[in-house]
């Protein structure tokens, strides 16, 4: 038993580093590793991935949420979507087949490993020539924002409200029914469609997933899907993991671990795929 | 305000991984043989599912309750810190969001204690 929780925290540290270092976030990584590498149901692996996520997002937004980055207002306007989102995620996830999550898990970690080659992309809207259009309620919301960059303060305006709040609301969703963060599909959300800065997104998108993880989870724990010794390695490990990518990710370059990884990702992928579609998962 | 926020999301986690740990080391001194295995989905039994019975068992010194106990700390962390963003907004006077931090914890709280 202890040999098994030591290297369930290993995996799960692991899972936690190249989770934050290719930006694809822990849960992304954990399930398939519970399931296709330690042979865990993966209902106990959506639970525990779960408690992982809010424990990573919680951890990592306290570090900068000093940093002038995030944008609370818009944030919790669309926790709007994420959460009622994810209670319908989890209740779909109830009454699911298992081997139909795990068709569409495999098809969500196709499109994360596609996905994490565009991180670096930086949207620069205020240059726009056209003057931006806003509805009223983008003008009640009154949540543009600014930013420190290295040459100054930048300032940027919100648009596509509507588009944003439904391509959160399926964040929402997917990440009720898979126990992941959903963190590509949040930043998809507001970098491309609202025209919100890259690192303002992905900081937000980073803080966002807590609360949205946190109204799926009681209903996960109420329905016995959260195991306290499977929980509690995973749990300590993807922390200590994702913290310590944290720190990794300001030194070195990661284009040749995105690399690795996404290879790695998909043929988790088609595994996760082909074993729902043989009913062996 | 983001100081304070920071400051509840890290003591939060470092809580919650604290009792995660302790229960965890009680757990395995206590059950050094036990056998691992989550290759079938049986459900957890009702003291790790009940809130109740969770505080109370944890009171108890039991391993796996206050595993429990801190992953509901856990999961309780960023819904404080949705409360204390509502306070925020009540202190500026901000009325739009406090509407719309009001319905996010409306949401949050009828999703966690309705179960």
């Amino acid at each position: 038993m202890i040999s098994t929780v030591i290297i369930l925290f290993a995996g799960a540290l692991f899972a936690g580093l190249i989770g934050s270092l290719t930006g694809l976030g822990g849960g992304v990584i954990l399930v398939p590793l519970l399931t296709i590498g330690f042979g865990v149901d993966i209902r106990y692996a959506i639970g525990t991935s779960l408690i992982s996520v809010i424990a990573t997002s919680s951890g990592a937004a306290s570090a900068y949420v000093k940093e002038g980055l995030l944008n609370i207002r818009i944030g919790m306007f669309l926790e709007i979507a994420t959460t009622l989102g994810a209670i319908a995620g989890a209740a779909i996830a109830i009454f699911a087949p298992t081997h139909a999550i795990a068709v569409i898990f495999g098809l969500v970690l196709i499109y994360s490993a596609i996905n994490s080659f565009q991180k670096s992309r930086e949207v620069i809207n205020t240059n726009d020539p056209n003057p931006i259009k806003q509805g009223w309620l983008t003008k009640l919301l009154k949540a543009d924002g600014s930013y420190p960059t290295t040459s100054g303060i930048k300032f940027y305006k919100l648009q596509n409200l509507g588009g944003g709040f439904l391509m959160m609301s399926l964040a929402g969703i997917l990440s009720g029914l898979l126990g992941i963060g959903s963190g590509a599909l949040k930043v998809i959300a507001m970098d491309s469609i609202m025209k919100i800065p890259f690192k303002v997104s992905t900081t937000t998108s980073n803080f966002m997933i807590g609360v949205t993880a946190a109204a799926s989870a009681g209903i996960y724990l109420s329905r016995g899907y959260i195991d306290p010794v499977l929980s509690m390695p995973v749990m300590v490990g993807v922390l200590i993991g994702s913290l310590v990518g944290a720190k990794l990710l300001l030194k070195s370059r990661t284009k040749s671990i995105r690399i690795i990884f996404a290879i790695v990702i998909t043929l988790l992928a088609i595994e996760m795929i082909y074993n729902g579609i043989t009913k062996n998962i | 305000m983001s100081s304070v926020m920071g400051s509840l999301l890290r003591v939060g986690v470092l809580l919650s991984a604290l009792l995660v740990i302790v229960g965890g080391v009680i757990f395995l001194i206590q059950h050094p043989h036990e056998t691992f295995n989550y290759s079938a989905f049986k459900g957890e039994p009702a003291r790790f599912r009940q809130v109740n019975l969770i505080i109370q068992e944890a009171l108890n010194f039991r391993g796996r309750s206050i595993i429990q106990l801190g992953l509901i700390l856990l999961i309780a962390t960023p819904v404080a810190r949705v409360i204390f963003s509502l306070f925020g907004f009540l202190f500026e006077k901000d009325w739009t969001y406090v509407v719309i931090t009001f319905i996010v914890l409306t949401i949050l709280l009828n999703s966690l204690l309705t179960f």
